[in-house]
């Protein structure tokens, strides 16, 4: 039950690299929020600072309206799950899970309530006597997850805690994560490479790179307005189509010599529309949307409720999302177009016009 | 059988050597030293641990286990037990809780740390002859630099006359001489160590003293253990130098070991029955030591 505020955030490494350039941000009480980017782009480091396992080089913390920045990790109130577990692997999952609380002194038959409790929640209950190694990869995430439950801290922080499991089982505990995150009604920071993850779980959505933050929001307000073409094409999958403009009177030329005539706002030199909002019609029809751009079929990936026609058009690799089966084969010649309300536009800077 | 092979290889990946004789062949070089350099050897002090010379050397008896009984019975040999469990003990547990400290304190180093590393691991390529002579030097009572301090400190020191300050300087070079190859281990068992679940163990409240305690100590154990089994080795066969250069077993045998005991009756005294008797009763002591160390000691320790 606690806020995290972060004020203009630095962290530069002796070295002089900057990985964390001014970052602000406010999470309310109880909400998740999902930093997600690139690696490298400083999510993790910005954790780390949250957790108190990195110094801040500029900046403050403040974790339920108290400065943190020079108080130690121990008396942050926090709890962390790291990518790789980092359970105790001399100790069996009980002890795992009690050592915060015996650290702080609780008395026995409180920490073994509690454990036991935590355990109940997790369906840990038949595990409490293994030792880490005797458990699977999805078992371990749940001790992990426990040993931060267990403490009742303010702030639950994840470092990529699904990114070790196979696809099947990450998406189980990706629902779990956010279940759980509601009932406890914990205060959440968690990072992720991974956009599904992020659009799934946030209620506060940070996509970073370099060392900033692109764009802070709602997640689908982000999926529907990115802020820049890095948000567009980070966010979606697959990403965004973004096509290189170069103005003419009226109407637009693309890259190859293309001409199509659309209303793009003043200063837009990028068209952009999702997969999943383009429509592709054969090469001698008009598709209704407008827009109508030449392409050509390249490779055809069919997933089973959709497939992804990947083509090539103006000079771009163009995605386009067509439900169930595709009936187009790679050598077709199409003509792809897009609603003028799902067109995004940006400038020669990456950053969104209009 | 090739049936059988197949199977095999299909259940695990294990790698079966098809061939019958290139197995053996391989490892025959080092068998036949092992064999030459410690079977033979081992065999003759056996043998000759049942032998008694004349006074001159010239026609030996064999006596059954009479250099046994008169090894055992004889106070100066349990001196010598008690001599050497002081000393293995004291040098074991000095060299290797010093080298955990300063590897754990290396550890913490950033800058320069290949530079302490490097400095650290240079006294274990110091003869151990030469190490004795260097400690004999510093800690000579009329000529050393370090037992003039000590007397200054108002220490009576004196290891030429005083058995204890024999020993503790004995056990010091020993230590001295070990601890570079503790530290080596200690450092890299340190980093084997995943430095999340040391944060992992910040965040959960533990101090860095109850950090090392109750995660860093525990996981350190298997290096812990494979020390303490080199270490106990060391300090029973591998001191010879040191303190044949330091005291010579002196002063009045209150450093004299099982190994020098072994020298010095079998290549001084000529005594090569008792000697060889003796020989036999300290392989049978470190065969005896060892399986205990691995049958309790090991029990607590866990691999990963």
């Amino acid at each position: 039950m606690a806020t995290v505020d972060l004020r203009d955030v630095r962290k530069v490494y002796p070295g002089g690299v900057e990985a964390v350039k001014g970052v602000s941000i406010a999470i309310p009480d109880k909400a998740l929020c999902v930093l997600v980017g690139p690696s490298g782009c400083g999510k993790s480091t910005l954790l780390r600072m949250i957790a108190g396992l990195e110094t801040i080089s500029a900046g403050s913390v403040s974790i339920d309206g108290r400065v943190v920045n020079a108080i130690g990790p121990a008396e942050r109130d926090i709890a962390m799950v790291f990518q790789n577990y980092a359970l105790y692997p001399h100790m069996k999952v009980y002890d795992n899970m009690a050592y915060g609380l015996r650290n702080r002194g609780k008395a026995k038959d409180e920490i073994d309530r509690r454990v036991r409790e935590t355990a109940e929640i997790l369906e840990l209950g038949h595990l409490l006597e293994r030792r880490p190694r005797e458990l699977s990869g999805g078992q371990r995430q749940r001790v992990a997850m426990g040993r931060a439950i267990v403490r009742n801290p303010k702030v639950f922080l994840f470092d990529e805690p699904l990114s070790n499991l196979d696809a099947k089982l990450r998406g189980q505990m990706r629902v779990e994560i956010k279940n759980l995150q509601r009932s406890l009604g914990v205060t959440s920071v968690y990072v992720t490479h991974d956009q599904l993850e992020a659009m799934t779980l946030a209620d506060v959505l940070v996509v970073m790179n370099a060392g900033q933050v692109e764009q802070l929001g709602n997640p689908l307000d982000i999926y529907e307005k990115p802020a820049s073409t890095f948000v567009a094409s980070f966010i979606g999958a697959p990403p965004m189509n973004l096509l290189k403009l170069t103005r003419g009177s009226n109407e637009f030329a693309f890259a190859n010599g293309a001409h199509v005539a659309v209303a793009a706002p003043a200063g837009a030199a990028i068209l952009g529309f999702r997969p999943e909002d383009a429509e592709a019609v054969p090469g001698d029809q008009a598709p209704q949307a407008g827009l109508a751009l030449p392409a050509v079929v390249e490779a055809v990936e069919p997933v089973g409720s959709e497939s992804f026609l990947y083509c090539s058009a103006a000079g771009s690799r163009i995605i386009v999302r067509v439900p169930g089966r595709a009936t187009a084969t790679p050598g077709d010649k199409l003509r792809i177009g897009a609603k003028s309300e799902k067109l995004h536009w940006f400038d020669e800077a990456g950053k969104r016009v209009g | 059988m090739a049936l059988s092979f197949r199977r095999r290889k299909s259940l695990s990946p294990r790698v079966v050597f098809p061939n019958r004789i290139l197995p053996y062949l391989l490892v025959a070089p080092q068998l036949a030293i092992t064999a030459v350099f410690f079977y033979w050897p081992a065999s003759q002090a056996l043998y000759q641990s049942a032998l008694r010379e004349d006074p001159f050397g010239l026609s030996s008896k064999f006596v059954w286990f009479d250099n046994f009984v008169r090894v055992l019975s004889d106070p100066n040999y349990v001196n010598s037990v008690q001599v050497t469990a002081v000393f293995s003990l004291a040098t074991a547990l000095v060299a290797m809780a010093v080298a955990l400290l300063l590897a754990v304190m290396a550890d913490k180093v950033i800058r320069g740390r290949g530079i302490y590393r490097t400095l650290m691991i240079w006294p274990y390529a110091v003869a151990p002859a030469i190490a004795g002579m260097l400690w004999l030097f510093l800690f000579n009572p009329s000529i050393g630099t370090l037992a003039y301090g000590l007397r200054w400190l108002g220490i009576a020191w004196n290891p030429l006359l005083d058995g204890g300050d024999a020993m503790v300087l004995v056990v010091a070079a020993a230590a001295w001489k070990q601890i570079s190859y503790n530290f080596l281990f200690f450092v890299a068992g340190l980093q084997a160590i995943p430095k999340t679940l040391i944060e992992a163990a910040a965040i959960d409240g533990a101090g860095e003293t109850k950090r090392f305690w109750t995660i860093i100590f525990p996981l350190l154990a298997p290096t812990t253990f494979f020390l303490l089994v080199i270490n106990t080795t060391y300090a029973f066969f591998d001191t010879f130098g040191i303190i044949h250069a330091v005291t010579g077993g002196g002063p009045g045998k209150a450093t004299e070991t099982l190994v020098y005991k072994v020298y010095n009756d079998g290549f001084v005294n000529l005594i090569l029955g008792d000697s060889a008797a003796q020989s036999v009763i300290l392989m049978a002591i470190v065969i005896a030591l060892t399986a205990f160390q691995f049958r309790f000691v090991e029990r607590k320790v866990h691999y990963g």
